[in-house]
């Protein structure tokens, strides 16, 4: 084990796991929080307030839907009297005009939107719930402010095909920033993975496709978007590593080291209500387990690239090699690659067929 | 883009300074942050929308009078044009 020796840049506040919508492919863990074990206020603005003396520079306030917790203009308010950049990543209902004002005058920095595809039916589909045409109602809201505004689309097997009227709604909409977000297989998505992971073919037009528009765009919408990692020849740097950069808090008060840690066995997580935020960061057994090196098996423990991605995603190995300190297994140097190239054997066997029945997809229930 | 002399860079929305009690100091931006000192830091305090690059320009080479003229020029164009396409300013 090694001890920190860094402080973590931003904070990853789940707020709530309720939320209107029903995604397909939503990161929350299969056992979601009830409304009863929820942190309340009080606890929350401490460890708004722990997270800045730790030297968190961002919060970003998520779920489920935070906009379900009615005192998120309150907390807002905290974070930005602690001094921390607030963001609000959200799928926008239910919000109104003069909640919104609130929000900004409480302080928001930056509003994430997320988009499920352009086409009304299909993004209410995806979402389990009616919600497209009122979150084209709250973008224009949110431009009337002047603050950070973001939209955040996520793109599977499914949307890929709208990608260019995807883009088109982002220039009428025209906010400063646009993600462009595959699927990652975690949570409900990695339970509707053959029905969400895209076709070779369908990823190689969309990077074509997004590179042209992040060229014609520059300067006025920052375009990002990352090759899914099942595709790609090395890992992603999973949260920038274990411990090293964010931590986050469940709903109920747990710090996990990333979304989906849950899934990881005979792991113990600590809580707000227990320990401080820098003692949980610095001490607990959960954000030691997997930091620095010493965990690490070969090929990661002699690579070049240990430093780049920390032996990649603790959580992918998991749900793929059921051991969780296995090398990642969408590594190309990973034992377990096999395993990645079946499936992608699998979805690239046919093509992406019209939208499955509604029947077929497994929605993210309610907790 | 390179901005003009006439042009008044602005923070762009969702960008700004943390406070001056916080350090080290930091330009805070959707899902990224920038660590701020010396002439970077001179700069982004001056994108305010009232300060014109030329006004800028003038200033900073007040500051570091030590440099040559047309070099803190260079570099001022250089990093407003690199902020810019980070979409961290406006030029108004």
């Amino acid at each position: 084990m090694t001890p920190s020796d860094s402080h973590p840049l931003a904070l990853v506040a789940e707020l709530t796991h309720r939320c209107p919508l029903h995604c397909v492919y939503c990161s929350n863990p299969e056992e979601l929080i009830r409304r009863e074990s929820e942190l309340p206020t009080e606890d929350w603005r401490r460890v708004l307030k722990e997270a800045a003396a730790l030297g968190v520079l961002q919060v970003d306030f998520t779920g489920g839907e935070p906009l379900a917790r009615p005192d998120l203009t309150e907390l807002v308010r905290a974070a930005r009297a602690a001094g921390l950049y607030t963001s609000l990543i959200t799928s926008g209902l239910p919000l109104d005009e003069k909640r919104l004002g609130d929000l900004v005058a409480a302080g928001l920095d930056h509003f994430q939107l997320s988009f499920q595809d352009a086409h009304e039916a299909n993004a209410d589909e995806f979402a389990g719930a009616r919600s497209h045409v009122v979150k084209l109602r709250i973008a224009e809201l949110v431009k009337r402010h002047r603050i950070g505004f973001t939209l955040n689309f996520v793109i599977h097997r499914q949307n890929l095909d709208h990608l260019e009227d995807m883009l088109g709604l982002t220039e009428q909409i025209g906010p400063g920033r646009a993600e462009f977000a595959h699927v990652q297989y975690y949570g409900w998505a990695f339970a509707n993975l053959d029905r969400l992971m895209p076709t070779r073919a369908q990823l190689d037009r969309s990077l074509e496709i997004l590179t042209g528009a992040a060229e014609r765009l520059r300067g006025r919408i920052k375009i990002e978007y990352v090759v899914p990692d099942y595709y790609a020849k090395y890992p992603k740097a999973c949260m920038g590593g274990w411990g090293r950069k964010v931590a986050l808090i469940t709903p109920a008060g747990e710090v996990l080291p990333c979304h989906a840690a849950k899934v990881l066995p005979g792991m113990q997580f600590d809580n707000v209500r227990d320990r401080s935020l820098r003692d949980i960061w610095e001490r607990s057994n959960a954000f030691q387990k997997f930091r620095g090196e010493d965990w690490m098996p070969e090929p990661c423990r002699t690579c070049d690239r240990r430093t780049l991605d920390f032996g990649g995603c603790r959580c992918q190995a998991m749900l793929l090699t059921h051991n969780p300190a296995a090398t990642d297994p969408v590594c190309s140097l990973a034992p377990d690659r096999h395993m990645v190239d079946k499936i992608l054997q699998r979805v690239n066997a046919t093509p992406p067929p019209a939208a499955p029945q509604v029947s077929e997809w497994m929605y993210r229930r309610n907790p | 883009m390179k901005p003009e002399s006439t042009n008044r860079p602005r923070l762009a929305p969702g960008c700004r300074l943390n406070e001056k009690h916080q350090q080290p100091r930091t330009l805070l931006m959707p899902e990224r942050a920038l660590r701020l000192n010396g002439p970077s830091l001179e700069i982004v305090e001056r994108c305010d929308g009232a300060h014109t690059v030329a006004q800028i320009v003038i200033e900073l080479q007040k500051i570091y009078g030590k440099a040559k003229p047309e070099k803190v020029e260079q570099d001022i164009f250089d990093y407003l044009a690199l902020l810019h396409e980070k979409r961290a300013l406006d030029f108004e």
